[in-house]
């Protein structure tokens, strides 16, 4: 199995203050891969980094590599827009285009680069939607507005939005923790489905939550990596002892 | 405390009803359809309409909107998106400073750089109420933009939008709102401005000729027909003038409303 993103010797900053130290781990395609660790560890800055988002915090650096399918996505030329179309994000709270419909919502990755084909952006539209597992709730309503929609229906809306510029790489920052436990189980429920075509990478601070959808589990802390492994080793046999007094719930 | 506060309130409209209920009052006997419809006769004469006036009023505020507006919305823009860079404190500075200017000096400076170069003319006049419109809209931009959530923004991001697209596109749509109201605003303050004017169209009796001409303005109509000797015919034809002028600022009110009203309620 190859390797879709390898992060090597990554330090990333807010300003003065160091919030990743080190991080090196590889992350390999077609599965999922969880980054969990308590608040303020870095995980989010840490797939922040990995699209290029990060460094639109004023004052925010990074350094190190991120490589995607070998290529450094750091390198001087390289156009951090083409990055992130080729690494789709879902944010914590859900955040559908207020001002657009269910179907422009959809299509908004496609429409704002300049995609106009009707033919094409409903076909597209149809797909995205069913492969967030939507299209059958929202069908017969695509013109209504994205923000009437249920939390839950608007995170999946949010991925169908991501999946609709046919990304490689999914990220997920806590995609589930502003929704009810119904909303949120179905949303796991895809990510192992969205697997099978996609390399995902999820930030959860639910430990139960790594332990259902991912395959392999990084444990950050403090911005360091501790462990990272499968899913299993590091839930069943961690080998830092760090990493089993999180996941054995006596800090975090 | 209540109380205060509604006495407060009932002392503050008290002059905003009474102008209201005095404009209608008096205004309404002097309005008919020719008043509408035909040129200014000279002072003191019975007869006529202030046509040219509403003509030129809505014609030279246009005008303004068609200069103001772009200037003062990317203004907006650059100093919502570029918060931090050193000219636009400076710029936001001088903006301040320019919505507190003297409406009679805005007069003056198109005078100086417009009238004594190709004369009297709507031009002159659109260019002293840009002037004005600019750091209104400017602001209200400024504040709409940075109202819109970074989450919105960042969603574009991640889509791979180039960040000057998604501030054009969502952002700007984002904050539609907001920058009508603030273009709304800008208008309503200007089509009543009356020093500016005097300096720049001079006013007129006739209809619209031409952009390097003067023209008539409801404002300075209305100043010009308070000045007459014959207060019996002009004093309510001056009425009459103002209660349109309030009319076309409400009509533009509600416009403005109806067009920015929510798309999905």
């Amino acid at each position: 199995m190859s390797y879709k993103i390898e992060i090597d010797n990554l330090n990333a900053w807010f300003g003065s203050k160091q919030v990743l130290r080190d991080i090196t781990m590889k992350a390999k395609e077609n599965v999922v891969t969880a980054i969990i660790g308590p608040s303020g560890c870095g995980k989010t800055t840490l797939i922040r980094c990995l699209n290029r988002m990060h460094e639109l915090t004023p004052g925010a650096r990074v350094t190190g590599r991120i490589l995607l399918d070998g290529q450094d996505i750091y390198d001087e030329g390289i156009d951090p827009v083409t990055v992130r179309r080729r690494i789709g994000m879902v944010f914590q709270k859900p955040n559908p285009f207020p001002m657009m419909s269910i179907y422009d919502n959809t299509a908004a990755g496609l429409k704002l680069n300049g995609i106009t084909d009707k033919h094409r952006l409903d076909e597209v539209v149809e797909k995205s939607l069913k492969a967030a597992h939507l299209w059958d709730e929202v069908k017969t309503e695509l013109g209504k507005s994205g923000a009437s929609l249920s939390g839950g229906q608007q995170q999946r809306l949010c991925i169908a939005r991501a999946l609709a510029i046919e990304p490689e790489v999914i990220l997920m920052d806590e995609p589930t923790s502003a929704l009810d436990p119904t909303a949120a189980a179905k949303i796991e429920q895809l990510i192992r489905v969205l697997a099978e075509d996609y390399t995902v990478i999820i930030v959860t601070h639910n430990m139960q939550q790594a332990a259902r959808v991912s395959d392999y589990t990084a444990f950050l802390y403090l911005g360091k990596l501790v462990e990272y492994g499968s899913t299993r080793d590091i839930f069943e046999n961690p080998k830092s002892e760090l990493t089993e007094k999180y996941i054995t719930g006596e800090f975090g | 405390m209540v109380s205060l506060a509604y006495l407060a309130l009932i002392v503050a409209l008290i002059p905003l009803a009474s102008i209201l209920i005095e404009t209608i009052f008096r205004g309404s006997s002097a309005i008919n359809l020719s008043f509408f419809f035909e040129e200014i006769p000279p002072l003191g004469e019975p007869g006529g309409g202030i046509g040219p006036a509403i003509q030129g009023t809505l014609i030279v505020v246009a005008l303004a909107c068609v200069i103001g507006v772009p200037i003062g919305v990317f203004s907006g823009i650059y100093l919502a998106e570029f918060r931090q860079a050193r000219i636009a404190f400076i710029a936001r500075f001088l903006n301040d400073v320019l919505t507190n200017v003297p409406s009679i000096v805005l007069g003056i400076f198109g005078w100086t750089l417009i009238v004594v170069a190709i004369g009297w003319s709507v031009i002159a006049g659109a260019v002293a109420l840009a002037i004005m419109m600019i750091p209104i809209v400017t602001r209200t931009t400024e504040e709409a933009i940075k109202l819109v959530p970074m989450t919105i923004r960042e969603a574009a991001i991640a889509l791979g939008v180039p960040q000057w697209k998604t501030t054009l596109t969502v952002v700007l749509s984002s904050a539609k709102k907001g920058i009508t109201t603030g273009i709304l605003l800008a208008v309503a303050r200007i089509s009543g401005e009356t020093a500016p004017l005097l300096l720049t169209v001079l006013g007129s009796r006739f209809w619209f000729s031409g952009f390097t001409q003067p023209t008539a303005a409801l404002p300075v109509a209305i100043f010009n027909f308070s000045q007459s000797p014959f207060t019996q015919i002009d004093w309510s034809r001056a009425w009459g003038a103002s209660l349109i002028l309030v009319l076309i600022i409400l009509v533009i009110n509600i416009i403005v409303r109806y067009v920015t009203r929510e798309k999905y309620g």
